[in-house]
Order: C-alpha cells, then sequence, then structure tokens
C-alpha cells in the first residue's frame, strides 16, 4: 500500500492506495501517526484508492479516529467503497466518522 | 445445476507468515472465478479468506512462521467452499471468540470482527477448535449465476 498526503492549513489529506490488511497495517499506522504533527486538526483519509481492504482498516480507522479526538481534532473518511465501505458500515465505525 | 454441473477441489499447504495473506486471498478468489461471480461476490470470498488467514497466523500459530497454515477451496455447483486449518493453540471458548470486537489482543488495534466479517460475506460458517490442537474454519457462499445456463 502507499500513502501519499496533502497539507492545506491544518487539514492533511492521505491518500491510500493499494491493499489494506493485517501484513501491512502496522507500517500503514506507524506511517500515518509521523504524518500527524501538532497542528493537523483534521485528518482526511481518501480511501478511493483503496483496492481491498479486510477488518485491519476498522482498527487503522478507529485508531486514528481516536488519536484525533485526543488531541480535539477531527477524522474524516472520503472515496469509500467496495469492501472497505462495507466492512465499515458492518462495524458502526460511518455512525462515527464524518464523511467527506 | 444439472448437467452441466462443476465438481472441483484444490489444497494449497503455506509458511505462517502475512505475506501470506493476500497470496491465499488471490488463490481463493482465481479458483473461484469458474463460479462466474459477480466483482461484489469475489470481493466478499477475498475478504473472508484474509480474515480466516490471518487469524490462524495471529491468534493460532501467534506468527510463528514454521508452522503451517492448510486451505482447501471446493466446488459443487454454484457453491464455493474454502476451508482454513491451522494446528495451533486453539480456543477455549468458540462462541465468545465469535462475538462482534471481543479480542484477545487489546491495544493492538486488532479490531475482533474477523468472524463477523466471514459471517457477513459468506452465506455459510462453521469453526471447530480445539484448545492445543487447533482451529478450523468452513465457509461456503452460493454464487449467483452458475449452472443457470441449460
Amino acid at each position: 500500500m502507499q500513502l501519499a498526503n496533502k497539507r492545506k492549513g491544518s487539514s492533511l489529506t492521505v491518500m491510500l492506495t493499494g491493499e489494506l490488511d493485517h501484513h501491512n497495517a502496522a507500517d500503514i499506522r506507524e506511517t500515518l501517526d509521523g504524518m500527524l504533527d501538532g497542528s493537523v486538526k483534521d485528518l482526511i483519509l481518501d480511501m478511493s484508492g483503496v483496492t481491498f481492504m479486510d477488518s485491519s482498516g476498522i482498527g487503522i480507522v478507529l485508531g486514528r479516529y481516536r488519536r484525533m479526538q485526543e488531541r480535539d481534532g477531527r477524522l474524516y473518511l472520503s472515496g469509500l467503497g467496495g469492501s472497505a465501505e462495507k466492512i465499515l458500515r458492518m462495524a458502526g465505525v460511518l455512525g462515527l466518522v464524518e464523511r467527506k | 445445476m444439472g448437467v452441466n454441473m462443476i465438481q472441483n477441489h484444490m489444497e494449497l499447504t503455506f509458511d505462517s507468515i502475512s505475506q501470506n495473506e493476500s497470496f491465499a486471498r488471490a488463490v481463493a478468489a482465481a479458483f473461484a472465478t469458474q463460479l462466474n461471480p459477480t466483482l461484489a461476490e469475489l470481493s466478499d470470498i477475498r475478504t473472508a479468506i484474509s480474515e480466516a488467514v490471518t487469524n490462524a497466523i495471529v491468534h493460532g500459530y501467534s506468527n510463528n512462521p514454521a508452522k503451517k497454515v492448510y486451505m482447501s477451496c471446493e466446488i459443487q455447483g454454484n457453491v464455493f467452499e474454502a476451508t482454513v486449518i491451522d494446528e495451533g493453540k486453539g480456543m477455549e471458548n468458540v462462541s465468545l471468540a465469535m462475538q462482534p470486537f471481543y479480542t484477545t489482543m487489546p491495544g493492538t488495534e486488532r479490531s475482533g470482527m474477523g468472524f463477523s466479517v466471514m459471517e457477513a460475506f459468506m452465506d455459510g460458517l462453521v469453526v471447530e477448535s480445539t484448545p492445543g490442537r487447533g482451529t478450523k474454519v468452513v465457509m461456503t457462499k452460493r454464487i449467483g449465476s452458475v449452472g443457470d445456463d441449460e
């Protein structure tokens, strides 16, 4: 999986491209958290390039949701579809995290 | 079904390493394509296989690369069946492990939704486990469009 980011003021958009599973979840988590400097208030995960996601993605999204809450920031999801959307909906994540 | 009913079987053994999660789901999906599934059905199979194989590696074998995961897939008519077996530590209480959000690894961002995903994405799920002996997961999915051409 590849991650690319775009910064605009206090808003950070991260585009995820490829497959998200248990194998690469730890790397993705570490990379995402490394991008969060103190000035990021809005984190937007652009999922439009995600070609596969299993339940490992729930942990990634919920973990970042908590992290953003801890710093009085917000997490948004964009570009959801396919299995990623189905899994996140099933786990109730879409009731917590706003979509952009 | 009928005279053109497909029957097929495959078996695969692979090391208990996380790189094989994508390998296993790709193999299962490639095998299932004989049933001419929709993209959504194929995606469901890939996801469910990924969950079962991840459980075997992470929970069954605690990421021990010396261990082996056994996967077999079968086609009977328009039904796809996948079996994932580990000879790892097994579970004391299968029903508890199958509860949504139940995890034995809190703090690791493991969601505890693996079995729930398998249940939701497949039509049938049977889990047998013996502590100290291992776990066997059997999943079935009826594929909509096969065998209707006669």
